[in-house]
């Protein structure tokens, strides 16, 4: 817990002003001491620095200033098609992007929908590494058939989805509802629309359907971490499955499925592939980067589109406050990197 | 690794549990308990009072990996047919083969054909990975075999670029790429995919590098080896499948982008899943070119996924689990 005080800062933040640490380099400690060793360790620790220029340097133009291109923008009033308007606008982008039922609408659908993903790909993803967590005859078959729908391209897979599965009239869902039916002796067995009938539902089963190898991948690696002595002593203790679930293992994956969760929430509120792909934005799945893109590319309100831009990202730093703080715990736990 | 038991609670109940459990004579009373104080060995398959639920479980297990591959499986089945068979209702297990799905797709029978952008894809996954190991691996050498000061920070500044939502930056990206012409560029992608994948590799070459212990390279160096010899004869073989898999994890997701190859590219740079999204609306009987389509698409991601297996979970935790 010694370095939760790194905040991300997205705007140019390159070292913030983090707590004292212990210096990691022992050899090269004074680095810049005012006046006291000439250009020799100064020159020294430039050195040291320079394989991290290109890298740092890079990010910092290729992410930052795009970002602060955003914030500029999102205070004009700037419709591309009508550029002549262009006016200072103040926070009014603000004020109509958070009165704009559209995009509230769309802040509520990222929320459920990534809520949703993410829960239930974390249960999902955790009793399949239970499962995985034990040798068995094709446990790597096994494992592999289950990470593949990960590597699917996210487009492939929404399309997998909208047009083999989905398809009311021939997909496979409707086809195997309709062979069950036949058997059981059902005279005209129910073929629902998937899509139309409950579009959100069906975005969501497609992505828990992708996400779930990864949580259970990260579970997985939780799970071959857990401190086998402490097991077995419980054992010799006589405590039972459930309460070694209860009281170890549990407590232990806590980091990862905090990891998980976050991780998942980060990739999944950005999610653009699935939305845009199955329903095309309608029947209100449209979430923040469908509607983002949309109001940009489609309706050609830079400003607008600019402000809703700001909002996702103050809403991810909160996000990624928390996630930073758990992956630095992680980070600190390993010994290895001290 | 260990025993079988903690898996009893979520996964034993459906099914199978009783006749193993019953057939098994090594397992007097309650199979589940006394079956895990039993247990000392940290096998659970060479353990007799657990073998009746391990089989189980076991089943259990295959039925989930190929429910999940199942939509996978079916999608390549249905690629090889023609477009009636592979669109009736009831699905039909078999169906006379055929590559007219495939003919379809590389637009051998007429319409676009899918090599451009397929090309594209390849030329910025390409050049985006190997730009990123050549920003990385510098820079992964400097926070982890010669940490400069407050590496940390560097590290978690890297991070929260991560964290940004990418579609927050496509506008000003836009308005810059018209100004200075780069839309419809590969090279804009490129650089891009290089921004994005940076951190990734960043964090992950941080933590392969770090397993290379101080101690060999102190010892080359007190041996009078300059840093060339020593990073290539001692970081580089320990480092190596480390640094492959990062590189592959790169190539994974640039193949992957969609959102701002969709937008900052046309004609001439279109990437492959770009390409892919021609094929959202419906166009009649198309369900073996969709089906063509998306698994020539996915091939390379799929071969490299498989490629990085041992490694994915650290990349995608960005080196935070090993």
């Amino acid at each position: 817990m010694s370095d939760t005080s790194v905040t991300p800062s997205p705007a140019g933040g390159a070292s913030p002003s983090a707590g004292a640490r212990p210096a990691p380099a022992p050899r090269r400690s004074r680095s810049t001491r005012p006046g006291a060793g000439g250009p020799g360790p100064r020159a020294r620790a430039w050195a040291s620095r320079a394989p991290l220029l290109p890298a740092l340097v890079f990010m910092i133009v290729v992410t930052q200033l795009p970002f602060l291109g955003t914030l500029v923008i999102s205070f004009f009033s700037w419709n591309s098609l009508n550029p002549e308007a262009r006016a200072f606008n103040g926070f009014g982008n603000y004020g109509t992007v958070l009165s704009d039922s559209a995009l509230r609408s769309s802040v509520i659908t990222t929320v459920v929908l990534t809520t949703t993903v993410v829960l239930v790909s974390l249960v999902l993803g955790l009793l399949l590494a239970l499962l995985l967590d034990r040798r068995f005859p094709g446990r790597g078959a096994v494992r592999t058939m289950l990470i593949t729908p990960f590597l699917l391209v996210p487009v492939a897979a929404a399309l997998l989805w909208k047009h083999v599965l989905f398809n009311p009239e021939y997909g496979l869902f409707n086809g195997l509802l309709n062979t069950v039916g036949g058997f059981l002796g059902f005279e005209d067995p129910i073929q629902p629309d998937w899509i139309s009938d409950m579009p959100l539902f069906a975005i969501e089963a497609a992505l828990i359907w992708q996400w779930t190898p990864f949580m259970m991948l990260i579970l997985l690696a939780g799970l071959q971490s857990r401190p086998l002595d402490a097991i077995e002593a419980a054992r010799i203790d006589g405590a039972g499955d459930w309460q070694i679930f209860r009281y170890i293992t549990l407590p232990h994956l806590r980091r990862y499925l905090e990891l998980g969760a976050l991780l998942g929430s980060i990739y999944i509120v950005q999610h653009f592939d699935a939305v845009f792909t199955i329903t095309g934005g309608a029947l209100g799945t449209a979430n923040l980067p469908f509607t983002i893109y949309q109001t940009f590319y489609r309706a050609h309100e830079y400003g607008l589109a600019s402000a809703a831009g700001v909002l996702v990202v103050i809403g991810t730093i909160i996000l990624a406050t928390f996630a930073l703080r758990v992956v630095s715990s992680l980070f600190s736990e390993e010994g290895g990197h001290s | 690794m260990t025993t079988a038991d903690p898996t009893a609670a979520p996964a034993g109940a459906p099914g199978a549990t009783g006749p193993g459990g019953a057939g098994d004579p090594a397992a007097p009373g309650g199979p589940g308990r006394t079956g895990a104080r039993g247990g000392t060995t940290p096998t659970a398959v060479g353990r007799p009072r657990g073998r009746g639920r391990g089989t189980a479980l076991a089943v259990v297990a295959w039925a989930c990996g190929l429910v999940f591959v199942l939509p996978v499986v079916w999608m390549a089945l249905i690629s090889f047919r023609s477009e009636p068979d592979a669109a009736t209702n009831p699905p039909m297990l078999l169906a006379p083969f055929t590559l007219d799905g495939y003919r379809e797709f590389f637009g051998l029978d007429g319409g676009a054909s899918p090599w451009p952008p397929l090309i594209n894809s390849a030329m910025a996954s390409t050049f985006s990975t190997l730009f990123v190991l050549v920003l990385a691996l510098p820079a992964a050498y400097a926070l982890s075999i010669k940490p400069v000061k407050r590496w940390k920070d560097v590290m978690f500044f890297f991070l929260s670029t991560k964290m940004l939502p990418l579609v927050a930056g496509l506008l000003p990206i836009y308005l810059i790429a018209r100004s200075i012409g780069m839309l419809d560029n590969i090279w804009l992608l490129v650089i891009l995919f290089t921004a994005m994948n940076l951190p990734i590799a960043v964090w992950m070459m941080q933590s392969f590098l770090s397993e290379v212990p101080r101690s060999l390279i102190e010892a080359a160096q007190i041996d009078g080896a300059r840093l060339p010899v020593v990073l290539l004869r001692v970081v580089a073989p320990i480092a190596a499948p480390g640094i492959a898999a990062t590189a592959l994890i790169c190539f994974i997701f640039s193949w992957n982008e969609m959102l701002f190859a969709r937008v900052l590219t046309g004609v001439t740079a279109e990437t492959a899943p770009v390409f892919l999204t021609g094929f959202v609306t419906s166009q009649g009987l198309f369900l073996a070119q969709v089906s063509a389509a998306s698994i020539v698409i996915s091939l390379p991601v799929l071969a490299a996924g498989y490629a990085a297996q041992d490694k994915l979970v650290q990349g995608l935790s960005l080196g935070a689990v090993k």
